[in-house]
């Protein structure tokens, strides 16, 4: 039987962080991976001889190499990699757009903070002091009690629309709960969406795992992809041993869970795990991947990421339906600032899913849904954008059913329970949480969840 | 070791964790997290890579005697003998 200090289940960007650490400090740890690629919720897959990314449109938190204290800069010292390593080219600018108003932000938090006195000038004020608030405020605290960010947030902004497309982008970047969010993840959010801003990496979400793989391995780390997990054996306060989906057992004084806190009990053996019911995640997202035959900034589409809203009332909830098209995310990877224009134009059209019709359909009544969605989906777009149908080469979609087969996330909730587990800690003494439900979500909150936790509870 | 190798092996884990820093003005008689931009996070791994390289193990109790370089080869000294 094999044995380890540290077993890390998922290799994401969590698992990926927090097994350079461990390895770094001369732990032997041992990285699972069920899928064949790395990645998780963040990673890509080739279609039709392109490389496609999935996961988040761009990454979040944004700086110059200059600006030491910024979460972007932490990590990459914690994980001893250099700033050019990563490739990061920044945005052009994006914008939240609702019915009759848009309000544009990019990289300088100074244009977001404009637009907002030319179309609130009544509360401009609230909003400085709301900036203020957040800025100063320790959002990566790990026992930081959840509470409302509505709630904190209304103590500043008191007209209902600007609140909405304050919270538009924010919840649909990573929030877990149904129109709300819990106020450190929003502050966490907020510095890296609006005070930070957007960047993508050159050859997007596989430059900066190909960097984290070399990084985990030159660090001595073992990875193993295809190696689902099938069961955790739990002693009375620990976990025995790790069994694989191929009948292989190892052990480890250490286990990291990044598969999610609901996905690891269901991994657990016994009865002690299966009466814990952490609620699962309602809210999952549809996505479509569009290649275009010409460069949308061509057809006059100049802005990386919109967040819309095109109802009377934003709602970020499970819908009825099984796609909410009347909201979403529409992302042109074209408009960032790469040294080179990319080969083809891409826009990416993302929309809030209810999970239950997707998983339940029958094969041939799935693929029509998601034509049906589809045409719904580029419908609405179109409201907002150039019209970008003609130029449609080729389209790709993936669906609650795709991420359920690929990340066992259950019913596709890519951005976990609602309930998080900030310290990590589970009722098992050596089995701890990293990544999506410890609570820092995007690239860099998972980065950054995986260095700490394994720092807090592996490097102490 | 010496006074000069000691600072030598601190600049070399300075240099790994934070590549962009300067080290050619440091005085000695200043903290370092004065001349330096490292945070606690940056802090502790000094401590870690001390460990590692060295086998020099350093409790929480003790942090305060790294604050400076003078302070560091005072500390550091006796326990880096060869």
């Amino acid at each position: 039987m094999s044995q380890y200090d540290a077993i890390i289940i998922g290799a994401g960007m969590s698992g990926l962080a927090a097994g350079i650490r461990l390895a770094h400090f001369e732990k032997k740890v041992c990285l699972l991976e069920k899928h064949s690629l790395v990645g998780g919720l963040n990673s890509y897959y080739k279609f039709q001889g392109r490389r496609l990314d999935v996961g988040l449109h761009a990454m979040t938190n944004y700086v110059p190499r200059g600006i030491k204290s910024a979460p972007l800069n932490r990590l990459l010292r914690q994980l001893r990699i250099d700033y050019d390593e990563f490739a990061l080219c920044p945005q052009n600018y994006s914008a939240v757009a609702f019915p009759g108003i848009k309000l544009r932000f990019s990289n300088d938090p100074e244009l977001f903070s404009q637009e907002i006195r030319d179309n609130f000038p009544g509360q401009a004020d609230g909003f400085r002091s709301l900036v203020r608030f957040i800025m100063g405020f320790n959002d990566l605290d790990l026992n930081a009690p959840h509470t409302s960010a509505r709630e904190t947030v209304r103590r500043y902004v008191t007209d209902r629309l600007l609140e909405d497309m304050i919270f538009c982008p924010l919840l649909f970047y990573g929030s877990a709960e149904e129109n709300d969010v819990d106020f450190s993840q929003f502050v966490t959010m907020f510095k890296g969406i609006f005070q930070e801003g957007f960047a993508r990496s050159l050859g997007g979400a596989k430059t900066i795992l190909d960097v984290l793989v070399r990084r985990f391995k030159e660090s001595g780390g073992e990875l193993r992809l295809r190696s689902g997990v099938k069961r955790l054996h739990l002693g009375r306060d620990r976990v025995e041993s790790v069994e694989l989906e191929n009948g292989e057992v190892l052990q480890a004084g250490m286990i990291f869970s990044s598969a999610g806190y609901p996905e690891t009990l269901r991994l657990c053996s016994g009865s002690e795990a299966a009466s814990l019911r952490p609620p699962t995640g309602r809210l999952a997202l549809i996505e479509s991947i569009n290649i275009l035959d010409r460069d949308p900034g061509k057809a006059g589409l100049d802005s990386t990421i919109i967040f819309f809203n095109n109802s009377e009332r934003f709602a970020y909830e499970r819908p009825q339906k099984a796609v909410d098209v009347r909201s979403g995310v529409i992302c042109c990877p074209n408009n960032f600032h790469y040294p080179e224009p990319l080969p083809e134009g891409i826009v990416r059209l993302t929309h809030i899913a209810n999970p239950e019709p997707w998983l339940a359909f029958p094969e041939a009544e799935y693929r029509e849904q998601k034509q049906s969605w589809l045409q719904a989906s580029w419908a609405e777009a179109v409201k907002l954008i150039p019209d970008f149908r003609p130029h449609i080469v080729l389209t790709d979609m993936f669906t609650p059913r795709t991420i359920v087969k690929f990340t066992s996330h259950i019913e596709g909730a890519v951005y976990g329970s609602p309930v998080k587990h900030r310290p990590g800690v589970t009722p098992w003494k050596n089995l701890f949480l990293c990544g999506t439900d410890q609570g820092f979500l995007g690239i860099i909150g998972a980065i950054l969840s995986g260095i700490s936790i394994a720092n807090l509870h592996g490097l102490k | 070791m010496t006074r000069e190798e000691i600072i030598k092996l601190i600049f070399a884990i300075i240099a790994e964790i934070a590549p962009d820093e300067d080290l050619s003005h440091v005085a000695p008689d200043v903290p370092l997290r004065e001349q330096l931009d490292l945070d606690s996070m940056d802090f502790l791994d000094i401590v870690m890579e001390l460990r590692k390289r060295h086998g020099v193990e350093v409790p929480e109790a003790d942090y305060p005697e790294l604050v400076t370089l003078d302070k560091c080869v005072a500390y550091l000294g006796p326990k880096l003998k060869k």
